[in-house]
């Protein structure tokens, strides 16, 4: 099953890069743009994911398992949610840097509706997006979307731990 | 986003202040994981690169502009779902549209969708959490953006 998928991945990557050479050497234009997108898109994800990893990877080495059991474990109450959303609100990028992070949460020992509660609010609540969104569609806008959507976020967040945990749920650490 | 490269380095001189060797291992673990997940970024690089070439800002613009209330919201959801378009492309850009008569409301649903669901960068999500929670998830953050639309239509009076 996963020498098929991997099969199947690398022929459709084979076939991007003979669309995209072909489109260069013939001049064919939407494959000139596409390839275009995927270096300027692949520039932002540079520009942000290094800095990310290297303070998860801070993160890891310093941050104790225990102390993170501790605040965002299985016993951690209403205070786990705040900070976990205090640590999305202050995150970079999109949900790209987010699901490492959710990782390294996990392996440290933090309960699963912590953990969505952190990828709901760092996709809602990222402090630079809400300077950006602010200036350009007013403060109502955005606190009527974030005091709407984060509420809904720990309650979907609940609902995951609770339906997951039963289910003997594991996150991987990324593995394809 | 100076900032954050300015408070990442901030904290490697502390962090390497205190242990130069708890510092290389950071180093270490980092690069590890940037190395996993590399073919995960690749693929999903791929699907962006060739879905904002399907749909160009354009097009984005021509169809949230000259719909109804709640197709709007509808289309608006579907499009924030697939599409994957930075924060700042997207404020700008809704900001543009809100004077061009789209309602708070669709933008709503628009942005948040954009923020919450990520149909491209699925195979990354997939790779963490497996299939089935990547769609629960995904539905969930639909399903919020909705909600979200829904209240600010009702706020800003361009419901009733």
């Amino acid at each position: 099953m996963r020498g098929t998928a991997s099969a199947v991945k690398a022929v459709g990557l084979a076939f991007y890069a003979g669309f995209v050479i072909f489109s260069w050497i013939y001049g064919f234009d939407p494959g000139k743009r596409i390839s275009i997108n995927f270096l300027s898109f692949g520039l932002v994800m540079l520009k942000f994911l290094p800095c990310a990893f290297v303070l998860i990877g801070l993160f890891e080495v310093w941050v104790k398992k225990q102390s993170v059991e501790k605040y965002l474990g299985s016993r951690s109450g209403p205070l786990g949610y705040i900070l976990a959303i205090i640590l999305a609100s202050t995150s970079v990028g999109g949900l790209y840097v987010a699901f490492p992070v959710a990782y390294s949460l996990y392996s440290k020992g933090a309960k699963l509706s912590i953990i969505f509660t952190y990828l709901g609010a760092s996709a809602v609540c990222r402090i630079p997006m809400i300077i950006f969104e602010v200036s350009f569609m007013g403060i109502r806008y955005s606190a009527i979307r974030i005091l709407v959507s984060l509420p809904l976020v720990i309650i979907c967040a609940v609902f995951f731990d609770h339906y997951l945990s039963r289910r003997n749920f594991k996150i991987n650490q990324g593995n394809m | 986003m100076i900032c954050f490269y300015a408070i990442s380095l901030g904290l490697v001189c502390v962090s390497f202040f205190f242990s130069r060797e708890k510092t290389l291992r950071a180093f270490e673990v980092a690069f590890k994981r940037f190395q996993k997940i590399i073919p995960a970024l690749i693929m999903m690089m791929v699907f962006v690169s060739v879905m904002l070439f399907c749909v160009p800002e354009k097009l984005i613009v021509q169809y949230l502009g000259n719909t109804g209330r709640f197709t709007g919201v509808v289309l608006a959801s579907a499009i924030g779902s697939i599409t994957f378009i930075p924060g700042f492309i997207a404020y700008p850009l809704c900001a543009i549209l809100l004077k061009k008569g789209v309602t708070y409301m669709v933008l709503s649903a628009f942005t948040t969708s954009l923020m919450m669901v990520g149909v491209i960068t699925f195979p990354l999500e997939k790779a963490y959490f497996g299939t089935r929670v990547t769609i629960l998830r995904n539905a969930a953050g639909l399903a919020i953006a909705l909600c979200v639309a829904l209240v600010t239509g009702v706020c800003f009076g361009e419901l009733f």
